[in-house]
């Protein structure tokens, strides 16, 4: 089963790369675009058949290592 | 005095640090982060470097290794931990020290002399060091300390900071901030200031002709206090 997660940083946390990507995408012409934010995204793939199981092993994950909650936000999006 | 090292994949100033801690009286062993207990020790020191490339967010990785549980153990039951640099980044993942480093606010690299200000000198750390400014080393990518208001607030209330970027005489302003660092931040302790986290680097400041010696009042003393 494959799950994904998505890490963002939280609203009240500096992020400088997507300051400059989005000065990069002003200079190229995309004048319209407010903000950038630049996350990450993992696909993890388990053996693990149930679901609920399987997205709650994830949710640990999150907690445990893929995300620092002092600055970052998960998002599990995809339990198939 | 008893002092280990701990190595880990892409640790750079573990020998540094070795060479620092031997020069002033500790005998520092070596421990590789697979080995799973510590020798006996007074000092447990986290050195700085790029611990499996930075992966995933610097220091996190290296924190989830074996010898880490029982540096947590052994930090946990009053035990002097101290990390250095990448060190400072791994205790922040461990969740010994509260907080977490950023990318520098500018996107560079840093690597340059500061001045920071000792802020606390109750603890076995900085006891009885006359100076109240040491020019110490930096040189790093993610050094920009960041905390939640409430734990700012703590982390205050508490007295666990332990130094502060500022200027050659001490004044801890916007401008002598390289970093980005929430109130200048260079270092602080956890609760009990068994554990201190800091970005500069004393183990480079330990040569008279070639560096400057205030990372030599460092550990003269540190070795004074833990005796």
């Amino acid at each position: 089963m494959k799950i994904s997660v998505i890490i963002t940083l939280k609203k009240d946390v500096l992020d400088p790369q997507g300051k400059v990507i989005h000065q990069a995408l002003d200079g190229m012409g995309f004048n319209d675009v407010s903000e950038v934010r630049q996350g990450k995204y993992f696909e993890i793939d388990t053996k693990e058949t149930d679901p609920k199981k399987a997205k709650d092993k994830v949710e640990e994950m999150c907690k445990k290592l893929l995300a620092n909650l002092v600055i970052e936000n998960y998002k599990i999006i995809d339990a198939e | 005095m008893k002092s280990a090292v701990i190595t880990f994949p892409g640790s750079n100033c573990d020998r540094d640090m070795d060479v620092a801690l031997k020069k002033f009286g500790f005998k520092n062993k070596m421990v590789w982060h697979q080995d799973v207990e510590l020798p006996k020790s007074d000092l447990i020191v986290l050195p700085g470097g790029f611990s499996y490339g930075d992966y995933l967010r610097c220091g996190s990785m290296a924190s989830k290794s074996k010898i880490m549980q029982s540096v947590i153990n052994f930090a946990n039951s009053g035990g002097m931990v101290m990390g250095i640099c990448n060190g400072f980044q791994i205790l922040v993942e461990a969740g010994l020290v509260p907080g977490v480093l950023l990318r520098n606010k500018y996107l560079e690299f840093i690597c340059k002399n500061v001045f920071v200000k000792i802020s606390d000198k109750d603890n076995a750390y900085f006891k009885n060091i006359k100076n109240n400014v040491l020019e110490l080393h930096i040189a790093h990518n993610e050094g920009n300390y960041f905390c939640t208001n409430d734990q700012l607030k703590e982390i205050e209330d508490n007295s666990q900071v332990a130094i502060n970027y500022c200027n050659n005489e001490g004044k801890i302003e916007q401008p002598f901030n390289p970093n980005g660092s929430i109130k200048n931040i260079a270092g602080i302790f956890n609760k009990k200031k068994n554990v201190l986290g800091m970005m500069p680097h004393p183990e480079r400041m330990i040569d008279s002709s070639l560096s400057g010696e205030d990372g030599s009042l460092f550990f003269k003393n540190l070795l004074n206090n833990i005796k």
